[in-house]
């Protein structure tokens, strides 16, 4: 009896000695795609907090508050959603914690929170943005061929074409920007430029200006997985280039398809509903 | 990336004169170098490394070929015919191209009567034109309509029951609607969802999403991508990714989208996507929810694919119906910019708005008689 559990302490330290340190994992090999690279083809969903607020938070009721005789309570606009309408806690996907705003933007991300109702590009079906686009709550498609890569994303119908050839400094800001990749090994790396001023990171006011360079690493690290970085720069905005990242996850679902979110329809009542013959009550 | 001016009036009649008064340079391109025979086979060996058809890359659909024919038995037209067309456009487009004159006078106030943008108060210049150089060639055919079938190229006549169905005494939009209308039934301008679904940016205006993809008078690229498991067809206005699993069931019925649900195999050389599904909202040419489209695409040689469609409703027409226009590949310095309509719509409100304040002015007039 001793020795069988003796024996299985042992085993207990062998294996505890030979998991994969954190680094190793990237040791994955990924099936190549047709154009011999490791193969993203699929359906894809971040499943985390970061669409709330990339920083660390701690649950709270409402993303639109007002002050109430014991702190803050909902605002008036999303009272009805009660507890659908409350934010989840999340430990955050910066890396160092905090994003490295210049004093004067980190004031309008805090206005950006106060006025988030009016404010949240997400609220009117704007299109997203990058790298919002990626951990939104929707899943997007990855299609990789011997010539092409584009994104389709369910959220607003948004999409990205990446070029595989640097077409050189995009002509147009564009919401979505211009799109780059090139491969570091077994890494997909997209170069992102030519944004405008006008998306957000998240639902907490977290923004930029049309400086805004992310750079987004995508690598596959287990048949069901990408580790997904992002490096973001922004001279006007930030002291410093920051970098998110978090896992992807493929939806495993057997029918797993992107479902269409026109949202635009969605949004009409909202933006155009006071311009009706007959309005409805607002 | 063009934004658009949807409070400006009519453009979609120019639209449909230009198809006929314009002209063309593209055509060149498919008819260079190779002889026919030589540049089909060239295209027969065009496979993806899974073996498919390899339709990818940035393709230009405008045509100057109306979708309908003026003249029933004609389907072919000369090649001189079809020069005097391309020429024409051709002088027109040079003629809007000229540098506009900076002293001339205001256009009149609502302009000048004419069915040009809001009465040619100078809406749509030169830049927005892109509705293609050439008329359509298949089979070295030069084509009087992209329908093929029925044999007299026009869309069959819609069944009573259709009529009826748009006879719903309010506005009803459908996908194949003009950008914008100068005026419209009783009660278009009452609600955001009386207007054209162009105007609000929920597609493109006059099916250029389709299915069936219909060309228009700009934003007329389709990007392709073919992966061993999906094709994605991505129409340039508004942004809408077509994601087409192979060889999977439709969706089940109660699945309804704008653009229908759509899933593709191959045949041989030929893609082939079958669309049911369509929202009730969706309405091509007042089409019902049982709307069936069947796209064919095929490369017919290395810089061409040739579309056709099939539309079946029999709630709608009586038979069947056929077009078939290319696809021609873009210009290496060609490039799909982003058409973000919804973020830049401040017509569709103003729309609203200003009938609003209209029907004060009506109430106000009114009351003064009184």
């Amino acid at each position: 009896m001793i020795s069988a559990v003796a024996a299985a302490g042992a085993a207990a330290m062998i294996a505890l000695y030979t998991l994969p340190a954190a680094g190793q994992a990237q040791a994955y090999r990924a099936p190549r795609a047709s154009d011999g690279h490791p193969d993203l083809n699929g359906i894809w969903q971040a499943n985390n907090e970061a669409h709330w607020d990339l920083e660390a938070h701690v649950a709270r009721s409402a993303l639109a508050l007002r002050p109430g005789p014991y702190g803050p309570l909902p605002a008036k606009e999303v009272l009805y959603l009660g507890a659908v309408g409350s934010v989840p806690g999340g430990l955050g996907v910066v890396e160092g914690g905090e994003i490295p705003y210049k004093p004067d933007a980190l004031k309008i991300r805090n206005e950006n929170r106060e006025k988030w109702v009016e404010r949240d590009p997400e609220i009117k079906c704007y299109l997203p943005g990058v790298p919002r686009a990626t951990y939104m709550p929707y899943p997007f498609q990855i299609f990789q061929s011997s010539k092409a890569l584009f994104i389709a994303y369910e959220y607003a119908g948004a999409v990205r074409n990446i070029y595989l050839k640097d077409p050189g400094p995009a002509p147009v800001d564009s919401w979505m920007g211009q799109s780059v990749a090139r491969w570091e090994g077994e890494t997909l790396v997209i170069d992102a430029t030519g944004f405008n001023d006008q998306t957000w990171f998240d639902r907490a006011g977290n923004h930029h200006s049309d400086k805004l360079h992310v750079v987004e690493r995508y690598t596959r690290t287990g048949p069901d997985h990408i580790s997904y970085e992002a490096t973001i720069e922004d001279p006007n905005v930030f002291t410093k280039p920051w970098k998110i990242s978090m896992p992807l996850y493929r939806r495993l679902e057997r029918n797993a398809q992107l479902m269409e979110f026109k949202c635009v329809e969605f949004v009409e009542e909202l933006l155009y509903g006071q311009w009706r013959k007959n309005p409805l009550p607002r | 990336m063009r934004a658009r001016l949807v409070s400006l009036v009519a453009v979609v009649a120019v639209a449909i004169a230009v198809v006929w008064v314009w002209p063309a340079q593209v055509a060149g391109q498919a008819q260079s170098g190779q002889r026919p025979a030589a540049r089909a086979a060239a295209a027969r060996t065009l496979r993806t490394p899974e073996g498919y058809p390899d339709l990818q890359g940035l393709w230009n659909a405008a045509t100057l070929t109306p979708l309908e024919r003026p003249e029933p038995t004609k389907l072919v037209m000369t090649d001189t015919e079809a020069q005097a067309i391309e020429k024409t456009a051709e002088a027109r487009r040079d003629r809007a191209a000229r540098p506009s004159r900076g002293d001339r006078d205001a256009p009149p106030v609502g302009g000048d009567g004419s069915t040009g943008a809001a009465g040619n108060v100078g809406g749509y210049n030169n830049f927005w034109i892109d509705n293609g150089t050439t008329v359509i060639t298949v089979d070295g055919q030069r084509r009087t309509s992209i329908v093929i079938d029925p044999a007299n190229g026009r869309v069959p006549p819609v069944t009573t029951d259709a009529i009826r169905r748009g006879r719903g005494g309010l506005a009803t939009p459908t996908s194949d609607a003009p950008e914008q209308v100068a005026s419209g039934p009783r009660g278009a301008y009452d609600n955001p969802e009386q207007r054209p679904l162009a105007e609000r940016c929920l597609l493109g205006f006059g099916s250029v999403s389709g299915p069936p993809a219909l060309p228009v008078l700009y934003n007329n690229f389709k990007q392709i991508v073919q992966t061993k498991d999906h094709v994605m067809l991505l129409v340039e206005m508004n942004h809408d990714a077509r994601v087409i699993p192979l060889n999977k069931p439709h969706a089940p019925a109660h699945v309804r989208k704008w653009m229908g649900d759509s899933v593709a195999h191959y045949e041989g050389d030929t893609l082939v996507i079958d669309t049911t599904n369509f929202t009730s909202k969706t309405r091509f040419r007042g089409s019902s929810e049982s709307l069936h489209i069947v796209e064919r695409l095929r490369r017919i040689d290395e810089n061409t694919i040739l579309y056709r469609f099939t539309v079946e409703d029999p709630g709608t027409w009586a038979q069947p119906w056929t077009g078939e226009y290319p696809w021609v590949a873009a210009e290496p310095d060609d490039r799909l910019y982003e058409y973000a309509c919804h973020e830049g719509n401040y017509a569709l409100g103003d729309i609203l708005r200003g009938e609003r304040l209209l029907e004060a002015e009506a109430e106000a007039v009114r009351k003064q008689v009184r």
